[in-house]
């Protein structure tokens, strides 16, 4: 029997693209493990080297940027406008969050106000994304425990909402809705109307997790006092949102320093008792209550009007005007290639993310293209901290550890 | 109230010959590098940031000092954000390091140091965290051209 | 007198027999493989949101065999990178790509593994194919699961009629 060879096309040595901070544990007899980048529970690209002392791990080794993109590089060489797509890619469980949260940031440069219908609209798109981002990290993380019906009854919830914002921007995952001074289009016919059912669908299928999850044994064991952190521990390495919240401390940038139309929204904000794994579990799962609450009242809320604040500076003109008059079409043509001409100066915006608080710090010099253009990005900061949650507990729980700090990749790393 | 918290910032942190502006509602101070952890260590202890947020960098290549190292705060108890910039030359991008008073500055100020070149005095671990070993350069800065990729596996042909 | 025409075939070819006996064959074990796949999910980035949505109830890939996912390149026979590959993660693929055992396909899900997206600078590879070849390009930016459904089944039709020699490497 001949044997089969493998492809022996790509000789290449492979070098380690890390170095780890230790070469052995604190003890001899230590065992150095390597977890990831390439491993099912580490939501893509982590890579973390634990020392175990039997299952405890001793110390950890975090090592991220598998999935650095050079999207702050890619971004300088982008107009205001074109780099949208980009952002979009940063959080990708929650797109519309980065969109809105960037369009703010040069509409702060800029001095342009929204139209008080923007301002709703992208407050109710904002608490929508939280709640697929919420709900892709429930899923993900219960299913890494093993509960894989609670994943697919999730999943199948997050994709009526998927659908129903794909009716409303084109796409599922990566909407690109927002633009500076608006947004892409407005609702259409029937969208509210479909908004409603899928929110009463949502607490069927929540209840049900709810009811498969919450008096668990099983999950209770494992989530219970594993992965515990302090408020002032959990302050110091920087950890913001649902982790910081569910040690007991109600920071919340929305009640806190309310922007676009949270001020007007009567909320709570949900916050844990020990800081450790089923805190924040429970956290996201009321957060997304309380954003189900928060829709319903801004559809009441919600007024009529233009979407795009009437500005030439950053709204596009109209189809019909483009093709009908001649400064429309200059315009239509400068903001295109140009991009819109934002005044010198420097700006930090932060919202409040699913995962804690995204900030945008951006750099004009003037001009069409961003000078400089940082991301404060929540997942990257809580890389730096996570070592805090896994060491000294086993090694089976870095899994839903990991799970619960919902480390999202595009973020992290940009 | 953070208006007053702002002036009382404005008046005490700035030292003699440095700026303090508002920009779009957050306050932004320059102080010389050597002066950077004090200022720092006020902000935690009288002004009560206990959040830190972000450190990044800003490259002007035509102008001297080169680099702007710019960092974040956010006060839980205040809820107001400041801004806080030193001045470093591209011959001599040293700046203190906050580890020691803030766990956060760990992977923050690798990643500045990765993508600039920054070198913070006393962070124990400045390891590529973004990149990876054998990256040749510090590609935010503006002489790094974007499409020079470094592979780290032969293409196939 | 000695015809002087180029033979079809090599000289000693196999009987017709045995060629039939073959494709017989092939098409067995295509058809098995083909209903079989175990896909090794390389998740990077946003595609991973798309791979869970066709992995479950909504569109499910169970239908088609090629569901549950093995996390293991020893155990697995389909490759699905599903994200952008940076220079950083390039050596990991390749080691994975490497690991895994014939008969072994792969699946490029996604704009980025496909050609690198819109990612153009010095941390992303221009797609998966300058790494490890390919056999099945799905695009989209993510693709919507449909997408990717078509392109399970284009593999599929691809797995059934190729050949699998299974006990030496002509049969």
């Amino acid at each position: 029997m001949t044997r089969l060879t493998l492809d022996t096309r790509v000789k290449a040595t492979l070098p380690d693209p890390v170095r780890p901070a230790f070469e052995r544990g604190e003890r001899d007899d230590a065992v150095i493990v390597n977890i990831g980048p390439s491993h099912p529970a580490t939501h893509g690209t982590i890579q973390v080297i634990a020392a175990l002392d039997g299952e405890k791990v001793q110390r950890v080794d975090v090592h991220c940027g598998y999935l650095h993109r050079g999207f702050e590089k890619e971004c300088e060489d982008h107009t205001w406008h074109n780099l949208i797509p980009y952002v979009d890619r940063l959080n990708y469980c929650s797109g519309l969050i980065n969109d809105f949260a960037y369009c703010e940031a040069v509409e702060t440069l800029m001095d342009v106000e929204i139209t008080p219908r923007c301002r709703y609209l992208r407050t109710l798109l904002s608490e929508y994304s939280r709640i697929a981002d919420h709900l892709t990290c429930v899923a993900a993380s219960l299913m890494e425990l093993g509960a894989m019906t609670a994943f697919l009854y999730l999943v199948m919830i997050r994709d009526y909402v998927y659908e129903h914002l794909a009716d409303l921007t084109g796409a599922r995952v990566t909407y690109t809705y927002g633009r500076i001074g608006g947004l892409a289009r407005d609702l259409p016919a029937g969208w509210l109307k479909r908004l409603n059912e899928i929110l009463d669908q949502y607490e069927v299928f929540v209840g049900r997790i709810h009811g498969l999850m919450d008096r668990n044994r099983i999950f209770i064991d494992r989530t219970r006092d594993v992965g515990v952190i302090s408020t002032a521990d959990a302050i110091n390495w920087g950890f913001t949102g649902p982790i910081l919240r569910s040690t007991g401390a109600a920071i919340d940038l929305r009640k806190d320093a309310p922007y676009l139309a949270y001020g007007e929204l009567d909320f709570d904000v949900p916050v844990g008792i020990k800081g450790d794994n089923y805190d924040r579990y429970y956290v996201r799962m009321r957060e997304m209550d309380e954003s189900v609450y928060m829709i319903r009242q801004l559809i009441d809320l919600l007024p009529e009007g233009p979407i795009n604040v009437d500005d030439r500076r950053c709204t596009l003109p109209e189809k019909h005007l483009v093709y009908t008059e001649i400064e429309s079409l200059i315009n239509h043509f400068k903001l295109i290639m140009d991009g819109p001409d934002v005044p010198a100066g420097e700006v930090y915006t932060a919202h409040e993310a699913p995962n804690g608080e995204l900030g945008f710090y951006l750099v004009s010099t003037g001009g069409g293209t961003p000078y400089k253009f940082h991301v404060r990005s929540p997942s990257f900061v809580h890389m730096g901290g996570v070592q805090r949650l896994i060491e000294g507990y086993q090694l089976a729980d870095i899994i839903p550890t990991f799970g619960s700090v919902n480390m999202i990749g595009g973020e992290c790393d940009r | 109230m953070a208006a007053a918290i702002l002036a009382l910032m404005q008046q005490r942190l700035v030292p003699a010959g440095g700026e303090a502006s508002l920009s779009h509602g957050m306050l932004a101070v320059v102080v010389p590098p050597t002066d950077l952890l004090g200022a720092v260590c006020r902000l935690k202890s009288e002004f009560a940031f206990d959040l830190f947020l972000d450190v990044t960098a800003v490259d002007w290549p035509k102008r001297t000092p080169r680099f702007d190292v710019v960092y974040h705060f956010y006060s839980t108890t205040h809820r107001i954000r400041v801004r806080l910039k030193t001045r470093v030359p591209e011959g001599e991008p040293i700046v203190d390091s906050l580890v020691s008073l803030y766990g956060s500055a760990n992977f923050m100020e690798r990643e500045c140091h990765d993508m600039y070149g920054i070198v913070f005095r006393g962070n124990p671990d400045l390891r590529p965290i973004l990149l990876y070993e054998g990256f040749v350069g510090h590609p935010l800065r503006k002489d790094y051209p974007k499409l020079q990729e470094q592979p780290l596996v032969p293409y196939r042909t | 007198m000695k015809r002087t025409t180029i033979p079809i075939r090599q000289a000693n070819a196999p009987s017709a027999a045995f060629e039939y006996f073959s494709t017989k064959k092939d098409e067995f074990v295509g058809w098995a493989r083909k209903f079989s796949l175990f896909p090794y999910p390389f998740v990077t980035a946003c595609c991973a949101m798309e791979f869970m949505a066709v992995s479950s109830t909504p569109y499910d890939t169970d239908r088609f065999g090629a569901a549950l996912p093995r996390f293991s390149p020893r155990q697995s026979d389909l490759l699905m990178v599903v994200g952008t590959l940076t220079h950083k993660q390039a050596p990991v693929l390749l080691r994975v790509y490497e690991q895994m055992c014939e008969p072994k396909w792969v699946m490029a899900f996604g704009a980025c593994a496909t050609s690198g997206g819109f990612y153009q600078n010095y941390a992303a590879v221009a797609g998966i194919d300058k790494i490890i070849p390919v056999d099945i390009y799905v695009p989209g930016c993510p693709p919507r699961p449909e997408t990717v459904i078509d392109a399970i089944m284009k593999l599929q039709d691809r797995i059934a009629g190729s050949r699998h020699p299974i006990i030496t490497a002509t049969f």
